[in-house]
């Protein structure tokens, strides 16, 4: 089964008081190895919609592995997952319209300008004005001044903050950041924070990994922490005192 | 299909973009198909009887090497800067990220060969621009850039892979080379259009329906 279009559930979650509306994830039983080592083992997970989930984890947790195969990019071993609406890996192709990621990696094209960068991705998802809707985002996160210049020559900073509008772009459903935060500044921390939040009270759901559980906890309205293949769900209190 | 065409014509442009700004695919590619030549020339000293019948496997030697190397190259760029993995997030269809990456392909090579046969026609004493070369060459480079983008996307994520796009890519390419070798052998003979050419149709008609499908399936881990 899948939703039929990001715009309805986008309308449905603002309109629907929260707890009433299907949940942004829905995972049961998900196991994933490499090779003998088992990473996730029979996992369970639900992220309701317009809620902001931080995901806390040692490395090699699993939490990247996680986000993988929520956006679609891996495959789970066993187990059903339920993304925006859609089952993956069935309706992998209408998971990818509803979702935004920023991983590890910028995605960006070095010798391509911030404009053209997402411009590029903006064909791709076949936006309706992608150059308007570039331009747009680039604003949002404070990269307008930045539009010509060519991505070799951004700091880390601002190539983080092009990754995030690279992920945003297409206005999706559920954001999947993998340390959305790490090498930023603290002005793109606040404006990072500023977005994000703004993001879920328009509906939009969020799910971030980050290292920074103080962070995490102030951000999130939910905080759960990924060790030995599981999911553990954690209060702000005990975060706090983990961090 | 508008959309499918759209997708592919962006990629494509993407691609001429880049290298047109890094110049890092043509620039090598094209040296290293003129040093060939040159040496070959300086070693072999051909007489105009002697080019014509040693220059199809000279040229196809030189276009089969300078054809990994363009075809490697495109994917490695998008491996390197992540680009791969940002088009698998898209909505795009993995035929169309594909046939993008293949056209690409296919264009730089034609580029290339565009400069390399006057090159190897001057240097080798052959006369290698003819319409029966020509055609041998376009049916022979869409094979090759087909079959290409399809091992070099698997190599690219392997740890050796340039050795393995080699050991995995030309023993399946072979009977194409075979054909463009035979085929440039006919056309310098005066005889025109080799018999070899529809053979060489049917496997580029081949693989242009297997490798879109084998990417697809490939990428979805």
């Amino acid at each position: 089964m899948c939703n039929p279009s990001p715009h309805r559930i986008m309308v449905a979650m603002v309109n629907k008081p929260s707890g009433v509306n299907p949940p942004a994830i829905q995972v049961r039983g998900l196991s994933k190895s490499f090779g003998d080592r088992l990473v996730l083992r029979d996992l369970d997970l639900e992220v309701s919609q317009g809620s902001f989930l931080a995901l806390f984890g040692a490395n090699g947790a699993g939490k990247t592995t996680l986000l993988r195969i929520l956006s679609g990019q891996a495959r789970a071993d066993a187990g059903s997952v339920m993304v925006a609406g859609c089952s993956l890996p069935k309706h992998a192709t209408t998971v990818r319209r509803r979702i935004g990621v920023v991983s590890h990696r910028g995605l960006l094209y070095d010798d391509l300008t911030c404009l053209e960068n997402l411009v590029f991705y903006g064909r791709l998802f076949s936006l309706s004005d992608p150059v308007a809707q570039a331009r747009q985002t680039l604003q949002r996160l404070a990269l307008d001044s930045h539009a010509s210049q060519r991505v070799r020559t951004l700091s880390h900073g601002q190539q983080k903050r092009l990754a995030i509008a690279r992920a945003i772009l297409h206005r999706p459903v559920l954001l999947l950041l993998d340390e959305p935060e790490a090498g930023l500044d603290r002005d793109s921390v606040n404006l990072l924070e500023g977005l994000l939040k703004d993001w879920t009270a328009q509906g939009g759901t969020v799910v971030m990994t980050t290292h920074d559980q103080a962070r995490g906890a102030a951000w999130a309205h939910r905080a759960v922490v990924l060790a030995d293949g599981h999911i553990h769900e954690q209060d702000a209190v005990q975060v706090e005192r983990r961090s | 299909m508008t959309q499918f065409l759209g997708t592919v014509a962006v990629l494509v442009w993407k691609d001429l973009k880049l290298e047109f700004r890094s110049r890092d695919i043509l620039v090598s590619v094209l040296v290293f198909g003129l040093l060939v030549a040159l040496l070959f020339s300086f070693a072999l000293k051909p007489s105009p009887g002697e080019g014509a019948r040693l220059a199809p496997a000279i040229l196809w030697v030189a276009l089969a090497f300078s054809g990994t190397i363009t075809v490697t190259r495109t994917f490695v760029r998008e491996q390197e800067q992540g680009g791969l993995e940002g088009l698998l997030l898209t909505p795009a269809s993995r035929d169309a990220i594909f046939l993008g990456k293949a056209l690409t392909s296919f264009l730089f090579m034609l580029a290339v060969e565009a400069v390399l046969l006057p090159a190897f026609s001057a240097l080798l004493a052959a006369p290698l621009l003819s319409a029966g070369i020509a055609v041998t060459a376009v049916l022979a480079t869409l094979g090759f850039a087909t079959l290409g983008t399809l091992f070099s996307a698997i190599a690219v994520q392997t740890r050796s892979r340039e050795i393995m796009l080699p050991v995995l890519f030309f023993p399946i390419i072979l009977p194409l080379l075979i054909g463009a070798v035979e085929s440039s052998a006919h056309a310098l003979s005066g005889g025109g259009f080799s018999r070899w050419l529809p053979l060489m149709g049917v496997f580029d008609a081949l693989f242009l329906v297997l490798c879109p499908w084998a990417f697809g399936a490939i990428m979805e881990e």
